[in-house]
């Protein structure tokens, strides 16, 4: 039964994906123009860009489009960046553009994912330990509070305080890439400081939410009027019984870091993937773009994925699907 | 004392309850008082909204002349007029070009306050009317609605709008359907959820067995019972796409300048935050107050409506 579940969840996991390419291959090719008119751009004469649609393959039919490239991808040939483009040469490979980015992109989202994730968790545990007291209502304010304001306040304001007043950080995370020890981590600080508290408020509440949901059931009735002190069936009881909802927030909060990590890529000048991407827009490069979105969604949908499989996995009750 | 008739209550009772009334009575909201703060800030930027422009004291584009700020006695005729600190003649300062920053609020209140009610309006137009649609239908409707929204809700937002940018360049009427399309994927989840609950209810049922038709079971029973979830609803949405346009504007990828919007107005001035100037500042707290006070208002009006809520749209 759960091999079942789990290998439903994973077909539908790659169903999502097939339906997300096939998404994001509508929003790049239907439009009117096309790569090789963007490629030649003032030098298109009608035999170039004829010349240049047959080499590409964009004098195929749609659907055969969407296959050759889709067939690309898999095998990891990404297809050739506006960037670069020359009379008579089609321009950069997207995938040497792309190695170096995402290096940097990786390793700006695994440090925000090893501070924030113990962290907040941690805080929402301590939070729901010690409901309605001070340090309670303190936490529960402050994410509030920065719920509602957008990755690039929360960075205006942190730049204003760190980097301004305070003078501690670079307002910038401008990385020539042979940085080493105490530069690489001045310059990630403060992206990685604004994405973690933009991603921690929301795992914060629904940690101290879950929590408390699982402290109202009997059996910790049962272990409260036994006389087990608060911390231990926090620690023993109830934390084994809501770590499924917790690991599907987790889950769901670094996938919603996707987005989070364009802007604030962008604010601090940090040459990760998703700057280049915002470039890539700006000079509506588009397939440059399509690569781009297609290795993020497939991040999205497979975090989306582990925090199903989370669910499953902790409660026996999903396991059968109705 | 004798004008009073004996039983003054009778022959009202005797009227009222001949036929059941028409609608449940109306229970007035209580605000706290983070409610009435948020409706007094929200209420504020209406205002702004509608008159701003006519009260700025220079266009939203005119870059200040030199002259303006030339100090009495100061032998130079040429001082510099970007990034000025607030003063008489620019009341909260000047930006990167040297134009009034109060000027670009008040022009961009309309601008970014209207771009985003008319994107949440389109989500809630399409989102509703499909997502009742799905409720009602139910079946191969249903599935079918249900099957293309999870799609949509399976890409990213922002993702999603970069690609249709890249594609076809951002223009405001395309920034106001994209966001309106890009945000009905959530609104259509809510309002089908609702609907489905409403649906199997008595009182559906006994209007279905009365002989109701379709269009009045959807318009008298099942929207006024839904209603009040999508107001509050609608306040958290109007939230998301303030802060989703005002993201792309700040990426350089929403309203183009010269408009002034106050995302892009952050983006433009935040060189200024190193010479200590405020022009970053100003549009960062309008945006910042225009969303928790409408945040606060929203969380008065979900207690109202039993506070249910808050925990279906997470």
């Amino acid at each position: 039964m759960l091999i079942n579940a789990l290998l439903k969840r994973t077909g539908i996991g790659i169903a999502t994906l097939l339906v997300v390419s096939i998404l994001i291959f509508i929003g790049t090719s239907v439009l009117p123009g096309d790569v090789a008119q963007i490629i030649l751009g003032q030098m298109a004469t009608p035999d170039s860009l004829a010349a240049l649609r047959e080499k590409l393959g964009l004098d195929q039919p749609g659907y055969i489009r969407y296959f050759l490239w889709l067939g690309d991808l898999l095998t990891g040939d990404l297809g050739y960046s506006k960037a670069g483009a020359g009379a008579g040469t089609i321009g950069t490979p997207i995938s040497e553009m792309l190695a170096p980015r995402l290096v940097n992109t990786l390793r700006l989202s695994g440090t925000v994912a090893l501070i924030a994730v113990p962290l907040s968790v941690s805080l929402g545990l301590v939070a729901a330990m010690y409901p309605g007291t001070r340090l309670d209502r303190t936490v529960t304010f402050a994410t509030l509070s920065l719920i509602s304001l957008p990755e690039f306040l929360v960075a205006t304001f942190l730049v204003l305080i760190l980097a301004v007043h305070l003078n501690w950080l670079p307002a910038t995370a401008y990385m020539s890439g042979d940085e080493s020890g105490l530069q690489l981590i001045r310059a990630l600080a403060m992206p990685t400081l604004t994405l973690v508290i933009v991603a921690s408020s929301q795992i914060i509440r629904m940690t101290r939410a879950a929590v408390l949901n699982v402290m109202s059931s009997p059996y910790i009735e049962m272990a409260i009027l036994k006389g087990v002190p608060r911390s231990r069936i926090i620690l023993r009881h109830a934390l084994f019984n809501a770590i499924g909802p917790i690991v599907n927030v987790v889950a769901l909060n670094l996938a919603y870091l996707v987005s989070g990590i364009v802007v604030v890529e962008t604010i601090f000048a940090y040459p990760g993937l998703a700057k280049l991407m915002v470039e890539g827009v700006q000079t509506r490069d588009l397939p440059f773009v399509q690569a781009c979105a297609m290795i993020f969604c497939a991040t999205y949908v497979a975090l989306i994925f582990i925090a199903d499989m989370a669910s499953i996995l902790s409660n026996p009750r999903l396991r059968h699907p109705k | 004392m004798s004008s009073i008739p004996d039983n003054p209550a009778e022959p009202q009772t005797q009227e009222s309850y001949d036929e059941l009334p028409d609608a449940p009575p109306r229970r007035r909201i209580r605000f706290s008082w983070s409610g009435k703060l948020g409706i007094g800030i929200v209420a504020f930027w209406l205002v702004i909204v509608v008159i701003g422009p006519s009260i700025a004291p220079y266009d939203e584009a005119d870059i200040l002349d030199e002259a303006l700020f030339v100090v009495p006695g100061s032998d130079n005729p040429y001082p510099d007029t970007d990034f000025q600190p607030p003063s008489r003649i620019v009341l909260l300062g000047t930006d990167y070009l040297g134009r009034d920053t109060l000027s670009r609020i008040l022009w961009g209140a309309r601008v970014s306050i209207g771009i985003s009610l008319a994107a949440t309006l389109i989500a809630y137009l399409v989102g509703i009317t499909l997502g009742i649609a799905a409720a009602v239908g139910g079946g191969k409707l249903d599935s079918g609605l249900s099957r293309v929204n999870d799609a949509f809700l399976s890409i990213p937002s922002i993702m999603l709008a970069l690609v249709v940018i890249a594609a076809v360049g951002s223009t405001i009427p395309l920034l106001i359907v994209l966001t309106g399309l890009i945000y009905a994927t959530s609104v259509f989840r809510i309002a089908r959820s609702l609907g489905l609950d409403v649906t199997v209810s008595d009182f559906v049922e006994a209007a279905r067995v009365r002989g109701e038709g379709l269009w009045w079971i959807i318009t008298r029973e099942i929207l006024p019972n839904v209603a009040m979830p999508m107001a509050t609803d609608f306040g958290l949405r109007f939230v998301y796409v303030i802060l989703f346009i005002s993201s792309l504007s700040f990426l350089g990828l929403g309203v183009q300048p010269p408009t002034s919007d106050w995302g892009s107005m952050v983006r433009e001035n935040l060189a200024g935050l190193s010479y200590g100037s405020i022009a970053p500042l100003v549009p960062a707290l309008a945006i910042a107050t225009l969303t928790i006070a409408i945040n606060m208002v929203v969380d008065d009006v979900s207690a109202h409506a039993g506070g249910r809520l808050a925990k279906r749209m997470l």
